[in-house]
């Protein structure tokens, strides 16, 4: 596989969010504004893509038996060393996805594409794979927060579209993500078939 | 086996202290200028400096502690301008932490949310709703009287949907008033620093 189809693959035949359904926590819990959305897509990816290439580096050199521990403790590094970095260089997103950012330790994601991917291929493949399955998610992530956004407070990306008396809240709390998210689904797969 | 794991676990040890280390320093600059930020914005004031600050703690009724800081504020003329009262209260998500200004006769100046984890779309609004020419403007108010909400009762609009949310906010604005009229700053000597 060459670097563009293991993007694609990532994006579009493997999306984690739409096919591989992976992730689905901080899928529901953070999709409450297209920004918010956003901001998770790209710091999951961030993550994914140090974690995917420093464990295809590591691969040789670790036994099977603690292969998962070996994954864990590289990906709990990464994700506090970013945790660190947004906390001191953007407040903002520290302040509105905060919780969310330890969380990415446990995000199915990040293990899931280490032994999936990472454990079987060399550290360049597993750069582009990071890189596809991290635009992958960001994109699933700004998609359902642009939808539940434009419902539910009237806005995408901040910018008023719909007057409130139009919102239906419903949509910012948890059930319209479920709601969302089934449309989405339903949706992608039509225009996949 | 034993040693790969170890290994890993001792370097990414290592690079985690050395960006803790570089990270520090911006991370404690980042908390003390958004809460210079909040008493300017309260105080209604850009010039102004920090005269004092005083903790207090109490145990309310559910025998939780309380803990209150008081930054008392004088303008660059060194005139008294009151205060800013930070006060944390159980909001519908999570703790709610707000930042009243308060001038020397105990009117609301203005306010900010330090932290919150109120619903997105409904108990966030809480950041506007209550500023001035809001629907639930409080600002001028002086809560001698505990401030409620119209559904208790009171004279504030309680933010449509986010009554909990509403009734948390007043509740630490209340709160943050007794405090400040508690509080022993000495206003002529100006820099209290007491904690117990």
């Amino acid at each position: 596989m060459n670097a563009i189809q293991i993007i694609k693959n990532g994006i579009v035949k493997e999306n984690p969010t739409f096919v591989l359904m992976l992730g689905m926590c901080p899928t529901l819990a953070t999709t409450t504004s297209a920004i918010n959305g956003m901001s998770m897509g790209l710091a999951t990816m961030a993550v994914l893509i140090c974690t995917n290439v420093v464990i295809s580096c590591l691969k040789s050199v670790t036994p099977d038996k603690v292969r998962i521990p070996v994954f864990i403790v590289v990906i709990a590094a990464f994700v506090t060393l970013l945790q660190m970095v947004i906390k001191a260089y953007l407040p903002d997103v520290d302040a509105s996805l905060g919780l969310f950012i330890p969380l990415i330790v446990v995000n199915c994601i990040i293990l899931g594409r280490a032994e999936a991917f990472a454990a079987k291929n060399s550290p360049i493949a597993s750069l582009f794979d990071g890189i596809g399955i991290g635009l992958g998610f960001t994109f699933g992530l700004t998609l359902l927060g642009m939808c539940r956004e434009l419902l539910g407070s009237g806005s995408v990306f901040g910018f008023g579209l719909i007057p409130e008396t139009y919102n239906i809240l419903l949509f910012v709390l948890p059930p319209g993500a479920f709601i969302t998210l089934g449309f989405l689904i339903a949706i992608v797969n039509k225009l996949k078939n | 086996m034993v040693l790969v794991l170890t290994g890993v676990a001792v370097i990414m040890g290592g690079i985690l202290a050395y960006v803790n280390h570089l990270t520090e320093e911006p991370i404690a600059d980042q908390k003390a200028k958004a809460l210079a930020d909040g008493i300017k914005t309260v105080m209604c004031v850009d010039d102004l400096q920090v005269s004092g600050t005083d903790t207090l703690k109490q145990t309310d009724a559910k025998g939780k502690e309380q803990v209150y800081v008081i930054y008392a504020t004088k303008d660059a003329q060194g005139n008294d301008l009151g205060a800013a009262v930070e006060s944390t209260t159980g909001g519908f998500g999570g703790d709610l932490k707000v930042l009243v200004g308060f001038n020397t006769e105990g009117q609301i100046l203005g306010y900010t949310l330090l932290e919150h984890a109120e619903t997105p779309g409904l108990g966030a609004k809480a950041d506007k709703w209550f500023q001035k020419g809001e629907k639930g403007d409080i600002i001028g108010l002086t809560p001698d009287q505990p401030l409620t909400v119209s559904k208790d009762g009171g004279k504030v609009d309680a933010i449509t949907a986010s009554t909990i949310t509403s009734r948390a906010f007043l509740l630490a604005v209340n709160n943050a008033y007794a405090a400040y009229k508690t509080a022993p700053i000495d206003a002529e000597s100006g820099a209290t620093t007491k904690s117990e």
